[in-house]
């Protein structure tokens, strides 16, 4: 079990690794264009090929990496911290704030994320910032909803009670007793949501409302490959198994921490 | 039981019309229309007159209340593009997102219920461990991308089946398991999961004391009792396929709701947007009560309860 | 004529064996007790009777002879044939034994429908009411269609009973079943026990850690400790002269309402864990009298005369020198 772990991790680590060092490992303008080697399939000099303006694929893939990973990481932990204390205080608090809370969750779901996604980037231009913004607005409510049903099981339990009886504020209770003892959920959410999130802003980038060309991203590449698809399969072939790469380490990670195998406890 | 029904239904309003309020200031936020949607030679007065046409120059609330009426009489507007009544544009659409969506989600349903119980029943052996690689991978790889796999083998390589395009049931079948996929994979696995854990219960063991047969202990006794997170999670998912849908809808060239959306966002046509929004609100919140309400029917605890 | 009958019953897991050669017999119309601390393996023993051990626990050797016929050589067809309508079992907790999505009547009538066949809506249902009506549940009609989180413990333990009862079953195992209901009620579940036992020549298997329920409802004891079995006989004789030293302390530990001087004996030090495997005696490490030998070897069950026997090397004497113990259970 714990061997499984450390190749998911590893292979997990490997590619954040190599978008964080993208510039180093391929000293290559991803956006050069080279309309001299154009459609080229994957070998020495381009390991994944170029595509229809001669850029290299390899490099774009990294570069990518480089722009979805950021979404998603910083996407991920907004919602999450957001999610999260606006669950726990939700969950402490009850009454009037608690109805109020899951109404706006509710309303939230009401929408698929996709829809909110494209709505917020149509009215607003589609930027990065914006993107994350659009796609932790879209998350937070689940984060809100689990992080606030582990809280409410919590707050029956004694220590809960002594903490209050002693007098303690509603914030302080929430930050020093709640907060570790729902970490383990956190950190599982954290991890489960880094697939969501990546498929998100991949799809989004795919119809053309994500990463706006020529910035490469993995959804982009994917959509930009489409009409090539029987000459030049490499175009989105290969950036697409690296998504999925990167979502099913992360998934298989996340569901390893739910089952408690985890080194890191 | 009613009482339960009715607060639901009552919470389900209230969201509604949360959800018509905000996409209603979202709509008037990204401009003025006059602006955005009249040439830039057209004069001031022109883009007032523009303004009146369209009910824009009065005040917000008068113009707040004028929609939330005219959407009670299924009034939204017509379209800023094409002229035709933004609410029947997009029931249309939405319509065929439907027969996508729908279907896809029965066939993920069947698939992932079957797999998930027979994992369960049978754990360890060679079907879990194909079943769990089917779901692993079906949720680790986009529906678009398995789409566009799926072209590149059946349509181009193959040439079975059509590569896009709407009319027949040929049609259907890529769109269908590329998205059904997703789906299954995530019941599967929480059929499984769920199955495993319930059939550790004494109620089970004492099924099997009772000398039922085996298939009355897994159908009635132990699937009932699993089934209810599994409902859920469907419905959940019927509200990401629509999503997903999205995506499919533009590999295939699908003329559905999620790629009305795009259209009438990359075109500024608001009263189209603002029609999709509301259809889209008013479908989940009905799925949602749904659900709400079957799991009082199958859980008899929650009727009493609340 | 024994109904059932264990013989050197080896029960484990991969890792331990939790049941390490255990023998005992029941007759027809006797109620056999099966005493011991948490975790001495009877419920495993129990269940394994039945042919439904817990999952990773499996049955390794021995012979289950149910009238004669080895229930470990026959089909899981047959085994299911068998359950449910000749032997049954009561389990330990009411409020989990009972599906709480299915109402009563259902999971009453189903086995009438499935197993024997009943096709008549009415008749599965008018049968199913004689049921609850015989295990003095109060209004049987309406209580049909209630679902079980609308019941009592203790009426929930009446409806298994009743589960139990819908065919005559030859064997009854009753694992523990009064031990979550409160104290009143646990009399009244035994004495209804009883009644059926009298009317229809059942054997019973009581499993408790409850010496009063025993000495007041069992013919027989067979006390089990760490996987074994270290001493069985008829109860008043093990009661009154526990052969024993680890029985001797069980009934030592009871606390007695007429003679409150009476000091509760304790025992010393845990029972060894599943797996750990000691050479001699189980026992050894808490027993007062061990010896030498105890530790070396192991000591086999002896016949003490027709009735008992007891697995030690150094049993208590049988002279009356100790306190009668059966003072001490007689309520």
């Amino acid at each position: 079990m714990k061997a499984r772990f450390v190749v998911l991790g590893g292979v997990l680590v490997a590619i954040v690794a190599a978008s964080v060092f993208a510039p180093w490992l391929s000293p290559v303008d991803p956006n050069a264009i080279d309309l001299s080697a154009t459609f080229q399939s994957p070998g020495w000099h381009h390991w994944f090929g170029t595509d229809q303006m001669g850029r290299d694929v390899f490099t774009r893939t990294l570069y990518g990496g480089r722009i979805s990973l950021s979404i998603a990481f910083c996407a991920v932990l907004l919602a999450g911290f957001f999610g999260a204390i606006a669950g726990l205080l939700s969950a402490y608090l009850g009454g009037a704030f608690d109805a109020t809370l899951m109404r706006v969750v509710d309303a939230q779901y009401a929408l698929p994320p996709v829809f909110l996604a494209m709505l917020i980037v149509g009215i607003c231009g589609p930027s990065v910032t914006n993107i994350v913004i659009v796609v932790t607005l879209a998350n937070w409510g689940r984060f809100a909803r689990i992080i606030r049903a582990e809280a409410l099981s919590l707050r029956e339990r004694d220590f809960i009670l002594i903490a209050r009886l002693a007098g303690a504020k509603p914030l302080y209770v929430v930050w020093r007793h709640l907060l570790p003892n729902v970490r383990n959920t956190f950190a599982v959410l954290l991890t489960l949501d880094i697939g969501l999130v990546i498929f998100m802003e991949a799809a989004l980038s795919f119809v053309g409302l994500g990463v706006q060309p020529p910035d490469p991203s993995w959804g982009g590449m994917i959509a930009d490959g489409r009409n090539y698809l029987d000459t030049a399969w490499w175009l989105s072939a290969l950036p697409g198994l690296v998504l999925i790469a990167t979502v099913l380490c992360s998934n298989r990670i996340g569901e390893s921490l739910q089952r408690g195998e985890g080194a890191a406890r | 039981m009613l009482a339960y029904v009715l607060r639901r239904l009552g919470s389900a309003l209230v969201t509604v019309w949360l959800m018509s309020m905000l996409i209603f200031l979202l709509v008037r936020m990204v401009g003025d229309p006059a602006y955005l949607l009249m040439p830039p030679e057209a004069t001031e007065a022109d883009r007032q007159l523009f303004r009146e046409q369209l009910g824009l120059a009065d005040p917000v609330p008068l113009q707040y209340a004028r929609f939330l009426l005219g959407m009670l009489r299924g009034d939204m507007g017509n379209s800023f593009h094409f002229g035709a009544p933004a609410l029947s544009m997009a029931l249309t659409r939405l319509g065929s997102s439907l027969v996508l969506v729908g279907i896809s989600l029965a066939l993920a349903l069947i698939v992932g219920l079957a797999m998930g119980v027979a994992s369960a029943v049978r754990r360890d052996g060679w079907i879990d461990r194909f079943n769990t690689l089917f779901a692993v991978l079906g949720q680790a790889a986009p529906p678009f991308f398995v789409a566009l796999l799926l072209i590149r083998l059946f349509s181009v390589q193959w040439g079975w089946l059509p590569t896009g395009g709407y009319g027949s049931w040929r049609h259907l079948i890529l769109p269908v398991c590329a998205l059904a996929w997703y789906s299954a994979a995530g019941i599967a696995r929480l059929t499984r999961a769920n199955m495993l854990t319930v059939l550790d219960a004494d109620y089970i063991r004492m099924a099997r004391i009772k000398g039922l047969p085996e298939h009355v202990v897994i159908g009635t006794h132990a699937l009932r009792n699993a089934a209810l997170p599994i409902v859920a999670f469907t419905a959940s998912q019927f509200g990401v396929l629509i999503g997903g849908a999205v995506a499919i809808e533009t590999v295939f060239s699908w003329p559905g709701f999620g790629s009305l959306m795009v259209e009438a966002i990359s075109t500024l046509d608001f009263t189209v947007v603002q029609a999709a929004v509301i259809v889209s609100v008013l479908l989940f919140v009905s799925i949602n009560l749904a659900v709400d309400v079957l799991y009082a029917v199958v859980d008899p605890r929650i009727r009493y309860r609340t | 004529m024994n109904i059932l009958s264990v013989q050197d019953l080896v029960v484990q897991t991969p890792a331990a064996r939790l049941v390490d050669g255990v023998s005992f017999a029941v007759r027809a119309g006797r109620t056999l007790g099966l005493v011991g601390e948490s975790g001495s393996g009877k419920s495993v023993t129990c269940l394994s009777v039945l042919g439904l051990p817990p999952r990773g626990v499996q049955v390794s050797e021995g012979r289950i002879l149910f009238d004669g016929e080895d229930l470990r050589t026959q089909t899981p067809a047959q085994l299911n044939a068998l359950r449910g309508r000749e032997i049954g079992m009561i389990l330990q907790d009411p409020m989990t034994s009972l599906n709480p999505l299915l109402t009563i009547g259902r999971q009453i009538t189903e086995m009438f429908r499935y197993r024997d066949g009943i096709a008549s809506r009415a008749e599965r249902r008018a049968r199913a009411i004689d049921l609850l009506r015989r295990v003095r549940i109060p209004a049987p009609e309406s209580r049909l269609d209630s679902y079980p989180h609308q019941f009592s413990g203790g009426m929930r333990q009446r409806v298994a009973i009743a589960i139990n009862l819908a065919c005559n079953p030859r064997l009854l195992i009753a694992d523990e079943p009064t031990t979550a209901l409160d104290i009143t009620v646990r009399l009244q579940i035994l004495d209804l026990l009883r009644e059926v036992q009298s009317e229809r020549g059942t054997a019973i298997v009581l499993v408790t850690h409850d010496l009063h329920l025993v000495r007041r409802y069992c013919d027989d004891v067979a006390v089990m400790y760490a996987g074994l079995i270290v001493e069985q006989g008829p109860v008043e004789a093990v009661f009154a002269r526990p052969r024993h030293p680890y029985t001797k302390g069980l009934l030592g530990a009871v606390p007695r309402l007429r003679d409150l001087q009476h000091r509760l004996t304790v025992i010393p030090g845990q029972p060894p864990l599943p797996g750990s495997i000691a050479q001699g005696c189980r026992f050894a490490p808490r027993c007062p009298r061990a010896q030498a030998d105890c530790a070396s070897t192991y000591p086999a069950m002896r016949a003490l005369d027709s009735q008992r026997s007891v697995a030690c090397w150094h049993p208590e004497p049988s002279a009356a020198a100790s306190d009668s113990l059966l003072a001490a259970t007689t309520s």
